[in-house]
């Protein structure tokens, strides 16, 4: 018996050392064909986009070749400066209010970032601590907090946001709280199963038993263990956020005018779509782009750093 | 199973009870909700006999639980815009929702399940790049902009489709396109990993083994149980169903609910837009519990 294993055993043990010479062709690949196979590992057109865009947003005022909210009249609906009638004074052509397009796309990259950036840190940290103190104390406060997390899952949130907005007003304020009330929950939820699986740790009892204070032992032993998830999750929602910022800004109840927000210029367009496609086409090529972008990154930095992550998504 | 079926019954009033509240409240957040009807004709009578309408004089709780039970009786007051009660505003816009929900329910089904199958199956090759290529653009497309440019194609500058409204079927085409391509961006994913996941299990090595045809195996065996997880996302799936619906009504100037509601925004018609929530809410809320209960039919595991 154990000779029959030994025998089977040692011809595969062979093979794993002298794996570097069964794959020549894997040492071999040089130049191009490496230098591919490297760019493929990582996410580089999407980072390359994020950061275009982070820059874009920060130095909008030296980017961008005109003012976003001032136009003339004579100068409406001027297509692009690759068509005919288009001039190089406006790349993308005006919207029509003569206002300069591509100013305005650079301008509404702001909007839409500092939306995005605004909600989720303040839906990541108020999701994470009900998450935590959920799972932590367990019971009745976790049956409470998770019913509610229920709830807000359950509404639909674009008939809300219209109710809310014709009662409270249109404002960037509203809508900012309007998307956090939202978006916290997954947060919580997530963090909520994290913490359940974390206080079971060995770890965790010797702190307890060390005599650490409830306070502590959240904020220095647990928090840790699930801060990955919760960049992650953070990255994944940042594409679906500017989604739904752009969707209520198109219905009138997002962003107020005449700040450039994409959903808004796109909005501006449609009375024009048969003669001036432009003033549709940028703006909402813009956040295609955008969302593309962040949504290949959230999936990258998933499956590297928290595959779990993807049953739930 | 009673009990369950009973306990997710308790589950679903109680969320229609809290959207309520939630609405109600928000008739009053904005302090006296009669300034929402005030007008440049309206009188001080008018003004009084609005209060004791509403019974504003009383605490908010008994408040609520007249403007509730008028609510379930379908009385949510009248359409500021139209004179009417907003219960028949909301019921006449019913059909026309409902038929292009349904094409685009149809388009989604039929691109994402078949499509899904098939990237799955034939991971890494063309068929799983064009799903997944599919996929990731519906999920990044804004749904309105997608319906403004399928106009400025087909519509303005091809002329092969009308631009939207009602009418004869092809002015479902590109609506219904709109909508169900958002749709079955997020349904495409979720068929693709589950079938992903069915094809590593045992009991289709025991089915390839046992001489199954691939074809049986992919479209019966696989198939069956990859649709679970779908099952189980259908609520969020259709949560973002909604929310498309009224996007491309918007877009299309369809008459459904969605349009029906944003109207209701530009026109600070308060009592259109409480009806138009309270409706879809309870559509909703009624689809989630179905699938709850079909899911814990279809598959015994599940208790809650």
């Amino acid at each position: 018996m154990a000779e029959r294993i030994t025998k089977r055993a040692l011809p595969r043990a062979g093979a794993a050392q002298a794996g570097a010479v069964v794959y020549p062709a894997l040492a071999r690949r040089t130049g191009v064909r490496k230098w591919w196979a490297e760019f493929r590992r990582w996410p580089v057109v999407p980072v390359a986009l994020v950061v275009l865009l982070l820059v874009t947003a920060v130095f909008s005022p030296l980017l961008a070749p005109h003012d976003p909210t001032k136009g003339s009249l004579r100068d409406r609906n001027i297509p692009p400066a690759w068509s005919a009638e288009g001039t190089s004074k406006h790349l993308l052509g005006t919207d029509p209010l003569g206002r300069d397009l591509l100013s305005r796309v650079i301008y509404g990259s702001r909007i839409s970032l500092m939306v995005a950036m605004v909600v989720l840190t303040l839906g990541a940290i108020g999701g994470t601590t009900l998450g935590l103190i959920s799972g932590w104390f367990g019971g009745q406060v976790d049956e409470v907090a998770m019913r509610f997390v229920d709830f807000t899952f359950a509404i639909p949130f674009i008939l809300v946001a219209l109710v809310v907005v014709i009662v409270l007003g249109q404002s960037l304020a509203v809508i900012i709280a309007l998307l956090v009330v939202f978006s916290w929950n997954s947060f919580a939820r997530q963090v909520r199963g994290e913490t359940l699986k974390l206080k079971t740790e060995a770890y965790v009892d010797i702190a307890r038993i060390a005599g650490a204070s409830t306070p502590h032992i959240l904020w220095r032993h647990l928090l840790p263990g699930v801060v990955n998830t919760v960049l992650v999750l953070t990255s994944l929602k940042v594409g679906s956020l500017i989604l739904t910022e752009s969707v209520l800004s198109f219905l009138g109840v997002g962003v107020p005018p005449p700040t450039p927000a994409w959903g808004l210029m796109v909005s501006d367009g449609r009375d024009y779509i048969d003669t001036a496609w432009w003033v549709t086409a940028f703006p909402g090529g813009a956040i295609l782009l955008t969302v593309l972008a962040f949504n290949f990154l959230g999936d990258w930095l998933r499956d590297h750093f928290d595959p779990r992550l993807r049953q739930s998504m | 199973m009673a009990k369950f079926v009973l306990r997710r019954l308790v589950y679903a009033v109680a969320m229609l009870v809290a959207v309520s509240v939630f609405l109600f409240s928000l008739t009053r957040a904005a302090g006296d909700p009669r300034f929402l009807y005030l007008n440049e004709y309206t009188t001080k009578e008018q003004w009084d006999s609005w209060g004791k309408a509403m019974g504003l004089e009383k605490p908010l709780v008994v408040q609520y639980a007249v403007w509730a039970s008028k609510a379930v009786k379908g009385d949510f007051g009248r359409s500021l815009r139209d004179q009417r009660p907003a219960l028949s505003v909301v019921k006449e816009r019913i059909p026309a929702t409902l038929q292009l929900g349904t094409a685009a329910f149809i388009i989604a089904v039929m691109v994402a399940v078949p499509l899904g199958v098939m990237s799955a199956v034939k991971k890494g090759t063309g068929w799983d790049y064009f799903g997944r290529t599919f996929a990731l653009f519906g999920q990044a497309m804004p749904s309105f902009w997608l319906g403004l440019m399928l106009i400025i194609i087909f519509a303005v500058q091809l002329r092969l489709l009308p631009t939207g409204q009602r009418g004869g079927p092809d002015h479902f085409i590109l609506p219904a396109i709109t909508l169900g391509w958002i749709s079955a961006a997020g349904l495409l994913r979720l068929v693709r990993s589950a079938v992903l996941e069915v094809l590593d299990s045992e009991f289709i090595k025991l089915a390839r083994a046992k001489g199954v045809g691939e074809r049986e195996i992919i479209w019966k065996h696989a198939l069956k149980n990859a649709l679970i997880p779908p099952l189980t996302y259908s609520g969020i799936i259709f949560a973002a169903f909604i929310t498309g619906s009224v996007v491309t009504e918007t877009v299309f100037g369809w008459p459904g609910l969605g349009r029906l509601g944003i109207d209701a925004v530009n026109n600070n018609d308060f009592p259109v837009m409480v009806a138009v929530v309270s409706f879809l809410t309870l559509i909703y809320v009624g689809v989630a519990l179905f699938v709850d209960v079909a899911y814990a039919f279809v598959d015994p595991r599940i208790r809650y």
